[in-house]
């Protein structure tokens, strides 16, 4: 692509004159050249080249003592010890001293060393000249030429088969590696579809552990359930709470607009999947006067009065509702699993 | 042998680098790089600031591996934090525990560790954006720009990774959210999760594989791209401002050896004594008030580190579409973020070839160049940083909330509307502020400078007195190089036969008249204009 | 069981133990002692709901009506209990200043006697959540760790981690519980003021709320330990990105500036 080229005429006159451009005495403009350098009070008073020195060496001592002070805390200070310190609070000694004392330490050699650099070395300014990266036309014929030589005795453009069949062989080698990654994990097939509660499983508070009774739920009140038979030391709780995580609010009958959750619901109490159908974060910000649950990361807000429909933030559908009734003992139970998938959309969700 | 002959031995310092240079070359590489010179600038500290952190997080790093267990088996917490005793947590989480409270300076380690990365990334944002903005990924340096930006982005996922290995219950929320977003993948979604978590979240092993992620696969290439990017930053010698001096074909500054050997290294100690005193002075992730993780619990307030904060604000406020056709789900609400964040930082990662291929520039550069010199790179610089920053603010959204006492939906409203209209009013006010520092730098060229003493003439007006620059400070702020803009060729050639412009070329020339054309750039002062000027003064 | 062995031999069970006895006692104390007492101050008690009759149709009644039955501005207060009103007006809320999204927590304007005489009128108006005694809130002896947990399952999605509050739709919020008075804590549960839910007895029973306070006061107040420093507000990375991009990134770019800075060359003599 010529056109990419920039024409001579629009480059800006006079630029790219060679280092150290002379002072033309007709253009204020041009490059007066590298300044002479100007002494610092160092180079010219060995006084204060000696206060330098003083400065820097007691930069490098102060480090030293950091040292024997980080050495010391470490020792000193048990490692429970909890000191008010104005204005971070009740912090750790230990923490506090280590922190402070290696920071000193570190800094105090940097310090040193920087300001050596900066009133003890020299500070002449030096150019340097610079290379284009591109290489010489003889060196570009020269490696072109080696390549074709190379390229023509290894015998690739001729021989088209070995050529073609180490390709092959190339190609197909990384699907060991692939296929080798498939137990990474199990497919998914309906695994996301269901979760522990099934018809007849009790409501177990996750407060109590202890079974729950319709008339425990109070009007505005808000109750975490999961299966009964689930307990925390379970090996696959934490996947199975993943899932079965409930949450139980009562709403006046008559405030509820959704025909359907009036239904699933027993005398106003609605159990509702805890999992964000976002990105499955536990949603339970409830405001018991709206009815609307908030998800505290990224904001989609429910009505629970009416459905779960989501009314603000990112949340593609609402909240599954899990349908529940009272079994002949008088406590709440499922009536069956969530009608639909908890959690995240997903592709096959459908 | 010689040995026998020889009167003096040489001391032992040059008899090992003598044994090295026979096995290793050291004298011929020491000749090219021992007084290799580095231009003074603080801006040019800035890559340093994120190599420092970068070796700190490997230091500190290494030590909490020999601690930490990489294990999500449940057990039970008997340790000495009482809010915490009897609870259930994973064995990660329990030795993070173990780290902050029985090993002594394990917290401090922990906390320099975690405040290191987050300098580091923001230490690198702050890098990128002052090569940006003058100009110093153009021709040799585009290959190492993109190095440096695929080490932010690696670095954004090794912080992400290691921010999960505790196992508590915000970066658990967070494990969370990224195993939901790998769901809204279409067709390939449930797979990718199932494959990526062992089974259905969060399993039994996340934690294991992140961490092998975080401390060897990451790192490593990390490693390896830091080493090439220190290679280029030698081989290409640093840029360095026009002034005096200093010009495209060569580098001004001190040498390697001594000044620079003490002033960089040096600079390794301030870094890693300043990150240390941090770590003494203020908390970071403070595991054990955040709890260990579980899949049905949550605070408010659940954010990501920084870094990821624009990624998180993206999520936030997309609206909530979703699509449901022929059994099928697709999760736009969640794709359509996933799909932006890359590609916000995809622009910034390939603009330096779409600034070339604008400019038709293909020279080396090595001056770097003031940003109201490069008006509409600087606008389009400054407007991509609006857009971050404004999705910042999105994934904050719930905390501007509480502290300013606003509406959260009215932020998120906010949010949604300025990610498209800040960046647009960013572009243009950038642009006029650029083209009027621009002016000035004209006026003080061609009147002197400002300097505040007020003279009355005899005729009763009132002056201020105007000195002239030095003619380095003039060559300084006329050194920058401006170009005509491009122009179409004539529609018929010479012979009169239609030529034939792309569109892809039309496109490039309107482009070009955005970065070069009459509105773009002020013309700089000529030395007609000068002379003319200074001429006139005399007759005062 | 193999739980409960293993922490017998605890350094702190000895403590523990103590603690739970001392609960137990005063506990029992708790529960039996007021009842005594309501019975002699019978006629101690009519007279408070007079006077809160007149406290009422003073700073009440405009908005919730002459009667407690609510009007548009205020809602009904029959059977909200003298937990609420406890809760309502000894946390400065009530009397609202000003409508908005949420009437926030301010100075309180009445004595407890007479926000104690408020809430007897205002119980007498119909049965609800009884202001709760000492012994029903207070914190010694609870299960911290159990509380935590608690905390994390009931309260940490809108009131954050450790109790520093969090936003909710429309203006709204889950205010910071730092150094909020137990009292008022376990009524703020048994009522659900504005639009917290409750967290009745029944579903939350009384020795967990007192886990749950016991919680909050070891995290969140200004006794509460942050062994890594300065705790920045306890609002998680949000507020450490700040820090480490002002004072972190800030430190060291002002190094830098000192670092590459040109030393001062000495004056022309």
């Amino acid at each position: 692509m010529s056109s990419q080229e920039i024409p001579e005429e629009t480059l800006p006159a006079g630029q790219d004159t060679a280092h150290g451009a002379v002072k033309v005495a007709d253009d204020p403009f041009a490059d007066p050249g590298l300044p002479p350098h100007k002494p610092r009070i160092q180079d010219i008073d060995e006084r204060a080249a000696r206060r330098s020195e003083r400065a820097v060496a007691f930069m490098f001592t102060l480090s030293m003592l950091a040292t024997v002070g980080f050495i010391a805390s470490y020792v000193i200070f048990p490692v429970d010890k909890i000191v008010f310190i104005w204005p971070f609070g009740h912090v750790s000694a230990l923490n506090f001293a280590l922190g402070l004392t290696l920071g000193a330490a570190l800094f105090f050699i940097g310090a040193g060393a920087v300001h050596w650099a900066r009133t003890l070395m020299s500070d002449v300014e030096v150019a340097d000249e610079r290379h284009p990266m591109q290489a010489t036309p003889e060196v570009k014929a020269k490696v072109m030429a080696d390549f074709a030589a190379g390229a023509a005795e290894s015998g690739m453009g001729r021989r088209k088969l070995i050529r073609n069949t180490m390709f092959g062989a190339l190609a197909l080698v990384p699907l060991s590696g692939i296929v080798l990654l498939r137990d990474m994990g199990p497919l998914p097939e309906k695994k996301l579809r269901s979760t522990l509660w099934a018809k007849g499983l009790q409501l177990i508070n996750m407060n109590t552990n202890e079974p729950l009774r319709p008339e425990d739920v109070a009007v505005g009140s808000l109750t975490f359930a999961m299966p009964e038979g689930l307990s925390e030391h379970d090996e696959h709780f934490q996947t199975e709470i993943a899932k079965a995580a409930l949450m139980i609010v009562r709403i006046q009958p008559e405030d509820i607009k959704d025909k359907r959750e009036l239904e699933w619901s027993h005398e106003g109490i609605v159990a509702f999947s805890k999992i964000c159908t976002h990105v499955g974060c536990p949603i339970s910000l409830y405001e018991q006067q709206t009815h609307h649950v908030l998800c505290p990361c990224h904001q989609s807000t429910f009505d629970l009065s009416d459905g779960a429909r989501v009314i603000f933030g990112p949340a593609g559908h609402r909240l599954p509702q899990l349908r529940i009734g009272v079994n002949d003992k008088g406590f709440l139970e499922a009536l069956g699993d969530f009608d639909e998938p908890v959690g995240p959309a997903f592709w096959e969700r459908g | 042998m010689s040995t026998v002959t020889e009167t003096k031995k040489a001391p032992a310092g040059e008899r090992v680098a003598d044994w090295a240079d026979g096995r290793l070359g050291i004298y011929t590489l020491a000749k090219a790089n021992m007084r290799k010179i580095f231009p003074d600038h603080w801006s040019f500290m800035l890559g340093e600031v994120c190599l420092y952190s970068f070796l700190i997080i490997i230091l500190t790093g290494v030590y909490l591996t020999m601690f930490f267990h990489p294990s999500m088996n449940e057990v039970e917490y008997v340790g000495p934090y009482v809010p915490l005793q009897g609870q259930l947590m994973s064995e990660a989480f329990n030795s993070t525990m173990h780290i902050s409270f029985e090993v002594r300076g394990g917290l401090l380690i922990r906390q320099i560790h975690h405040w290191a990365a987050l300098i580091f990334l923001a230490g690198m944002f702050v890098h990128m954006m002052r090569v940006f903005f003058t100009g110093a990924f153009r021709k040799p340096r585009e290959i190492n720009w993109l190095f440096g930006f695929l080490l932010f982005f690696l670095g954004m996922f090794t912080g992400f990774t290691g921010y999960s290995l505790p196992d508590d219950l915000l970066s658990g929320t967070g494990v969370r959210f990224m195993q939901g977003a790998i769901l809204s993948v279409p067709v390939l979604g449930t797979y990718l999760s199932m494959f990526l978590f062992g089974g259905e979240f969060p399993g039994g092993d996340f934690v294991a594989r992140f961490y092998s992620a975080h401390v060897l696969l990451l790192p490593g290439i990390m490693l390896g791209l830091v080493v090439a990017h220190l290679i280029l930053v030698f081989v290409h010698k640093h840029t360095h401002f026009a002034g005096p001096g200093r010009t495209n074909n060569n580098v001004v500054g001190m040498p390697l050896l001594p000044v620079y050997m003490a002033k960089a290294g040096g600079f390794f100690f301030l870094v890693f004594g300043v990150i240390a005193v941090i770590a003494a002075i203020a908390s970071i992730n403070p595991i054990w008030a955040i709890g260990p993780y579980r899949p049905d619990q949550v605070s408010t307030g659940a954010q990501p580190d920084w870094y990821m904060g624009f990624a998180e604000g993206l999520i936030r406020v997309m609206p909530g579409w979703e699509i449901n056709l022929w059994g099928h789900t697709l999760v736009l609400g969640v794709m359509i973020p996933l799909a932006i964040f890359p590609a916000v930082l995809a622009a910034i990662a390939v603009y330096p070839f779409i600034e070339s291929w604008i400019t038709g520039d293909k020279r080396e550069h090595h001056i770097a160049q003031r940003p109201r010199n490069a008006p509409t790179r600087t606008a389009f610089g400054v407007a991509w940083i609006t857009a971050y920053m404004i999705m910042l603010v999105g994934g904050g959204n719930d905390l501007w909330a509480t502290h300013f006492h606003l509406s959260l939906n009215s932020i998120t409203w906010f949010v949604r509307i300025f990610f498209f209209a800040g960046p647009v009013i960013a572009f243009i006010a950038t642009k006029r502020i650029c083209l009027g520092l621009q002016r000035r730098d004209k006026d003080k060229v061609l009147h002197g400078r400002e300097s505040g003493i007020i003279k009355r003439l005899p005729h009763g007006e009132f002056v201020e007195v105007h000195q002239p620059l030095s003619q380095g400070e003039l060559h300084r702020l006329t050194a920058h190089e401006q170009y005509d803009a491009a122009e179409l060729p004539p529609a018929v050639d010479e012979n009169g036969v239609e030529r034939k412009i792309g569109r892809m070329e039309k496109l490039r020339v309107k482009l070009n008249k955005g970065y070069y054309g009459d509105d773009s750039q002020i013309a700089k002062p000529t030395v007609e204009e000068y002379k003319e000027i200074q001429s006139g003064h005399g007759h005062h | 069981m193999k739980k409960l062995s293993a922490r017998r031999r605890h350094p702190l069970a000895a403590v523990v133990v103590l603690l739970l006895a001392l609960a137990a006692t005063g506990g029992l104390y708790a529960a039996f002692a007021p009842a005594g007492t309501a019975k002699a101050d019978e006629t101690a008690q009519s007279l408070a709901i007079e006077e809160g009759k007149k406290l009422y149709s003073v700073g009440c009644a405009s908005c919730h009506g002459t009667g407690g039955q609510g009007t548009s501005d205020g809602p009904s207060l029959v059977g909200v209990g003298s937990a609420a009103v406890d809760f309502q007006v000894g946390t400065g809320r009530m009397p609202a200043q000003q409508p908005g999204a949420q009437v926030p927590k301010k100075p309180t304007i009445y004595t407890q006697a007479e926000i104690d005489q408020l809430a007897a009128y205002v119980a007498s108006l119909g049965a609800g959540p009884i202001k709760p005694t000492e012994g029903q809130y207070s914190p010694d002896g609870a299960d911290i760790a159990k509380g935590g947990e608690l905390f994390r399952t009931n309260c940490a999605q809108c009131h954050n981690f450790t109790g520093e509050g969090g936003a909710l739709t429309y203006g709204k919020y889950a205010p910071s519980l730092e150094d909020v008075d137990p009292k008022h804590l376990y009524e703020a549960m048994q009522t659900g003021p504005q639009n917290m839910p409750s967290f009745p007895d029944t579903t939350m029973p009384e020795k967990e709320k007192k886990d749950i306070i016991a919680y909050v006061q070891a995290v969140n107040s200004d006794k509460s330990e942050s062994p890594g420093g300065f705790k920045l507000g306890g609002l998680g990375p949000v507020s450490e990105g700040l820090f480490g991009w002002v004072f972190g990134l800030g430190a060291l770019i002002a190094v830098a500036i000192w670092v590459a800075a040109h030393t001062a060359k000495a004056k022309k003599s």
